[in-house]
Parts: structure tokens; C-alpha cells; sequence
């Protein structure tokens, strides 16, 4: 039985909850967001990903209502939401700096959106409990925000901003203070949440690995505009440059000139004295236009002796190894200086191993290991 | 070690006791003795040696101002006047404050150096300006009569709202200052917070801003009503003969009648009646510290 995928995005005649169309924000001078187009569907769990400044919150502010666009038009539901107060947009957003009433207590902090709607105190004190065991707060109800500690509070922001049902939560950064093992919880619960409540989620988060194990799509952001949407395993697999390959895991970057080699085939020329490398690639490249190769470290395989069924095989000297528990990261260091990592899975005993440092080892990959990029 | 903390402690002590215990004990030790018509006007004095001294000491002053309902018509009504002041000093503050808080960052040293001004120059000139513009030939009276809103001048002057007037003008700065202290280090991000919680803006004004700044308005409540209950100059400049409150009592009591004993029990009393209110104010401050720590 194989269930259908859920991809909004593909079908062109799905109509977006949320469209950025030709979005500017500018703050004076400063262009936060740059003409910036995007569509978020119902019930996905969509991610902005970007270094700090890049104009995340920005994006969730214009969503809640607190900044206009300076041009273009944000749609809601098809409904262009600018001019409309946040009070009246169906949208809660958890706060990055949380912005808890400091003079409320835990429960009345979760309280005060359900109050301000039609809802009866029973219901509300029902749902309230209800949010405090979902995020483990129930022991701290009465107490107020200044004598629980920062990812309790983290916590309560997001049970405060869920607490509503909201059509769209914007979570900025909402589980930057937990520790690993409460996060990927948390991260699993918002999974739940989203799944059975048909929420749409945008999340704004600093870590890659978050934004892989929760969205249905990543967004990776760049000085105020989008370099690439996709899902996590597209943003993985098939970047579109170089800078969401690096933005995203552990990458190594070869850069030189293309050849053209066969059909979607190409070779790499990157230093003077080795042979090209082979990659296949489904852009069209030039000839002897400057182009990169990124490859995962996990696609890299490390041998003693010359591997005689890969296309590209270099000789280096490890120059370092990262061990990591479940995988070791190995440093090689290749005759033109540069260092390339490869990662092989620890699934024998660390004293059985035969690579150690300062050894000559060879490094190699398929052709189709990598991704080549124009930029 | 222990002798520099001792120092440190002792200082501020020592200054407390000379400037505020030691003058009070004297009040107080005048507020026990008879009238007398010598220099100075009271007995009985150390000069009649210590034992003697502390035996004519008697509670007959308090006892007078029991019996005489001048003395407690002018408490009360020193009370009322305080009370009011301090309400209408909110009304008037709160706004401004907010105001401030508001203004563009640039704005609020300015708006800051305005609240300060008038301090600049002398509070008694300050009250006489207000005789100037309150008085029947007066510029606010001249200025209605010629925008024609009032055909006879009005009579402010010498009454009880001139009393309010220049009360709520002198302390304002002291309402102003915590509570726009307050405001100020009110994070914005709760007011949207509050607002994206369903909130209109007067909403989340209510259930946000007040709440958070009334740590201020406690404080600027107590700086306003503390002075203002021994208020003496405004009364007696603004308020006419129509006008009782404590402070004049005592001033008259002590100049005009030259009664140091009565005077001194007078401001007994009224030193008893303001320690509840700074005895709170002390406490609202403590508190608030507390939160902040
Ligand atoms: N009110 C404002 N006035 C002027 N500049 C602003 C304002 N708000 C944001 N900016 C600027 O816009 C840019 C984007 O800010 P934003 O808060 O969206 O970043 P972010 O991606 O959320 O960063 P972080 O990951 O650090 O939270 C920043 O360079 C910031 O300085
Ligand atoms: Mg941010």
C-alpha cells in the first residue's frame, strides 16, 4: 500500500496558504528582505534556515502583523494581509526572546490568548493543563517566569503560542535553549501537533539537523533573500550552489574547471598534476566554464590499497581523525595541499581499525557521489 | 575588613541620625513642654537640670489638639487635598510619561531636560507665577475673556483648585520620572506579544502596560502625596484664608503665634500620619528590586 506524498508544492493547481509575492522590506537604507517570492501551502512544516541577520525574524514579523512590506504583497488564504492588525490574523508567533508577561504566572501566561477569545473558563482551564503536560511545565504552573529557567521558559512561549490553534504558528527559534535530548522530544511532539491538528508551521532555527528531522520543506536564506526551497533531502542531496551546500552538513568543495565527457557527464580539471575528476551532472555546463564539486563526506570512501572499481580514486595522508562514537571523520591531506574529509561508518571495534594517522591512504567516490555547481 | 564595613555602615547612620533623629528629638521634646515667654519660648529647658526637666514633661499640647477641631479638621482636610492631588497628578503624569516613552529615541533627553527645567529655578517664584495667571486680571482669565469663551473672570484664585492646580504643577516631575522609568524598560516585544495573543491595542494596554508600570505609578503616587500633605507654600500663596491644611497650621502656629510647643506637636502628629505612607513606599521599592534582582 504506499500512501500519497505530500507535495502541495508540485501540483500546480494547489493554492498556497501563504504567498510572498515580490516581497521588499527595507528599515531606511537597509534592505532586510530583498524582492523576495515564496509560497508556503496548508499544513506544511516549512523551515527558514540562514545565518544570523539574513532576515528570518523579519519574515515572521511581517507574517504576525508587526512590519509591513515596504513593496510587494503578502497573501493569506489568498487574501492580501496588509493593514490587518495582528489581533485579527489567525497567525501566533512564539517570540524569539519569548516576551513572557513577567507580572503573569505560567498558567495565566498560557491563558491569555484562550481568554481573549469566546471560550468559557472551564474549557480554557482544560486546555491550559492540557498544554502544560504537553510541554512537561504542569509542576510550574503557578510560579512566574523570572523563577524558572531559560528553557522552561522557551517552553512556556511555545505553549502560550499553541495553545490558540492557530491557522499558522510562526515559531522563531523555539527550541534553541533545550538541551539535545528534551529537543528532539520536542521536536517530535511539534511533529505530533502538526500532524494531528493540520497547523501550518513555519519555523525560523539555527540548526540544520532540526530543520531536516521536522520540515516538509527548507528554505535557505542569504542576506534578505531565498537562495533555495526544497525538501530536506533535495537541500541535502541536490543543492543549488555551494553556499546552501555548505550551509547544510559537512561538505567537500572541489573547485576547477568542466570538460565535457559523454552525455551528462563531465571532468573536473583542479590541479595541475591529477587526473580530472568525473562527475555526472545534470546541468549543462560549458566548456572550461569554473565550476565546484561538492561531495558529502559519508560519500567518500578511505582504503589502503588503490580501489579499482571507482571513477575517481586521489592518494593523500591522513592528517587527522575526528572519532564521533558512531563514525570517524577522516582528514586527508592531498598532494596540492588541500584537505578533504571522508567519513566511514564505526562498525567494528576501534582497535581493529587499520587506518591511522599519517598514513597513505586513498580517497574515492562515484561519479554521481557529488554535486557540480556554477556557483 | 570588619572596620571598613562598620565605616560604611556607620556613615549614612551617622548622617541619618544627626540631620533626622536629632532634630525630631528636639521637635519632639518641644511638643512635651509648656508655652513660656522666654528666649526660647518653651520651658521647661536643660538649664533647669535634667531630672526636673524630664518630670514637667506632660502630653498636654497633644491633648489641646485633640480637643480643638481646627487642628484635626486640618489634618483631614490636608489629606483630601493630598489624596486628590495625587490622583489628578496621575492622570496628568501617566500620560506624559507614556509619551516620553514613546518619543523617538533622540527625542528623549529633551523631553527629559523639560521635565527637569522648571527645578531650575526657584519654587517660590515658580507659585507667585501661578498667582499671576490665575488671578482675577490674570493671563488665563484675560486670555478666555478675549477667545470670549467667559464673559466675567472666573474666580480660581484663592480656592481650592488653585490649591490642586499648583500642588499637581509643583510634583508632576516626581509622578513623571518612575513612572516613565518604568515604561521605558518595558520590552516591546510584550506589547505585540499581547496583541498577537488577540489583543487590540487599548487591550494590551490595559492588561500589559499598566500592570507593568504600576511599580512606577506606586512610586510617583507616594513621592507626590508625601510632600504634598505638609504642603505649606502653595496653600498659603494659591489657597487663601479658605483654604486649611496642616502645613499653614503649623507655620502660623510657630510664626504668628509663636506657640513652639503646639507648633512642635503639630508636626509630631504629622511626622506619625506620613511614616505609613513612606513606611509603604519603602516597601513597594524593596519589592521591586526583589523582581528585578
Ligand atoms: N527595526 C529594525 N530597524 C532596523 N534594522 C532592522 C530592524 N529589524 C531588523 N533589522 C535588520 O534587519 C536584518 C534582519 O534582521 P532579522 O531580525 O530578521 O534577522 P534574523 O535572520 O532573524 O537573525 P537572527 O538569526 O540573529 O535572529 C538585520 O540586519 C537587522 O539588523
Ligand atoms: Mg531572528
Amino acid at each position: 500500500m504506499s500512501q500519497p506524498v505530500f507535495a502541495p508544492w508540485d501540483d500546480p493547481n494547489e493554492k498556497p496558504l501563504i504567498r510572498f509575492d515580490d516581497v521588499t522590506k527595507r528599515f531606511g537604507d537597509f534592505v532586510a528582505i530583498d524582492n523576495l517570492s515564496l509560497s508556503i501551502y496548508e499544513s506544511e512544516f516549512f523551515a527558514l534556515l540562514g545565518p544570523s541577520g539574513c532576515g528570518k525574524t523579519t519574515m515572521m514579523r511581517m507574517l504576525a502583523g508587526f512590519e509591513n512590506p515596504s513593496a510587494g504583497k503578502i497573501e493569506l488564504a489568498g487574501k492580501n494581509i496588509a493593514g490587518v492588525p495582528p489581533n485579527k490574523r489567525a497567525v501566533n508567533m512564539m517570540f524569539q526572546s519569548y516576551a513572557l508577561f513577567p507580572h503573569l504566572s505560567i498558567w495565566e501566561n498560557i491563558a491569555f490568548g484562550l481568554k481573549r477569545g469566546d471560550m468559557t473558563k472551564a474549557d480554557i482551564a482544560v486546555r491550559v493543563e492540557e498544554m502544560l503536560k504537553l510541554t512537561r511545565l504542569t509542576k510550574f504552573a503557578k510560579r512566574k517566569p523570572h523563577q524558572i529557567s531559560g528553557g522552561q521558559r522557551q517552553r512556556v512561549a511555545l505553549a502560550r503560542a499553541l495553545a490558540k490553534a492557530p491557522k499558522l504558528l510562526l515559531l522563531d527559534e523555539p527550541l534553541g535553549a533545550l538541551d539535545k535530548k528534551l529537543r528532539q522530544d520536542t521536536q517530535f511532539e511539534l511533529m505530533d501537533i502538526q500532524e494531528s491538528t493540520g497547523t501550518t508551521f513555519v519555523i525560523v532555527t539555527h540548526d540544520q539537523e532540526e530543520a531536516m528531522t521536522v520540515a516538509s520543506r527548507v528554505a535557505v536564506m542569504d542576506e534578505g533573500q531565498i537562495i533555495q526551497v526544497a525538501t530536506p533531502d533535495r537541500i541535502y542531496e541536490a543543492p543549488n550552489s555551494v553556499y546552501v551546500a555548505d550551509f547544510i552538513g559537512d561538505v567537500n568543495i572541489i573547485s576547477g574547471t568542466v570538460k565535457a565527457a559523454g552525455d551528462e557527464m563531465y571532468h573536473l580539471d583542479w590541479v595541475a598534476n591529477e587526473a580530472p575528476l568525473l562527475a555526472a551532472s545534470d546541468r549543462t555546463f560549458s566548456e572550461s566554464q569554473p565550476a565546484h564539486l561538492a561531495i558529502r563526506p559519508e560519500k567518500i570512501a578511505i582504503s589502503v590499497d588503490k580501489p579499482t572499481e571507482m571513477k575517481n580514486a586521489v592518494q593523500g595522508t591522513v592528517l587527522d581523525i575526528a572519532y564521533l562514537g558512531n563514525l570517524s571523520t577522516y582528514h586527508v591531506q592531498l598532494g596540492g595541499g588541500q584537505v578533504i574529509k571522508a567519513q566511514t561508518a564505526n562498525t567494528r571495534r576501534l582497535s581493529r581499525r587499520t587506518i591511522t594517522w599519517e598514513d597513505s591512504v586513498w580517497i574515492s567516490w562515484s561519479a554521481t557521489a557529488g554535486v557540480l555547481l556554477e556557483r | 575588613m570588619n572596620i571598613r564595613r562598620f565605616i560604611l555602615i556607620a556613615v549614612p547612620y551617622a548622617w541619618l541620625l544627626a540631620l533626622f533623629l536629632i532634630p525630631f528629638i528636639i521637635v519632639f521634646k518641644i511638643s512635651l513642654s509648656d508655652l513660656a515667654l522666654s528666649i526660647p519660648p518653651y520651658s521647661p529647658t536643660a538649664k533647669d537640670g535634667i531630672s526636673a526637666m524630664f518630670k514637667a514633661f506632660d502630653l498636654e499640647n497633644f491633648i489641646f489638639l485633640a480637643s480643638d477641631d481646627l487642628y484635626w479638621r486640618a489634618y483631614l482636610s490636608s489629606l483630601k487635598i493630598a489624596l486628590i492631588s495625587t490622583i489628578l497628578a496621575v492622570l496628568v503624569g501617566y500620560p506624559m510619561a507614556y509619551g516620553m516613552a514613546r518619543a523617538p529615541e533622540e527625542w528623549r533627553p529633551t523631553l527629559m531636560m523639560l521635565v527637569i527645567l522648571p527645578f531650575w529655578t526657584s519654587f517660590l517664584i515658580r507659585v507667585y507665577a501661578w498667582v499671576g495667571i490665575l488671578s482675577n486680571e490674570g493671563l488665563l482669565n484675560q486670555f478666555l475673556l478675549w477667545l470670549g469663551i467667559i464673559d466675567a473672570p472666573l474666580t480660581i484664585m484663592n480656592t481650592t483648585t488653585a490649591v490642586y492646580i499648583g500642588i499637581v504643577y509643583t510634583y508632576l516631575p516626581f509622578m513623571i520620572l518612575p513612572i516613565y522609568a518604568a515604561l521605558d524598560r518595558l520590552d516591546e516585544s510584550l506589547i505585540e506579544a499581547a496583541e498577537d495573543l488577540g489583543c487590540s491595542r487599548l487591550k494590551a494596554f490595559w492588561l500589559v502596560t499598566i500592570p507593568l508600570s504600576r511599580n512606577g505609578i506606586i512610586a510617583g503616587c507616594f513621592l507626590v502625596f508625601i510632600p504634598a500633605l505638609g504642603e505649606f507654600v502653595i496653600p498659603s500663596l494659591l489657597g487663601g484664608s479658605g483654604t486649611l491644611m496642616i502645613g499653614k497650621v503649623l507655620f502660623e502656629e510657630f510664626f504668628n503665634n509663636r506657640d513652639w510647643p503646639v507648633a512642635s506637636a503639630v508636626a509630631v502628629i504629622l511626622l506619625l500620619i506620613l511614616i505609613v505612607p513612606i513606611v509603604l513606599f519603602q516597601r513597594n521599592q524593596q519589592r521591586q528590586a526583589e523582581v528585578e534582582s
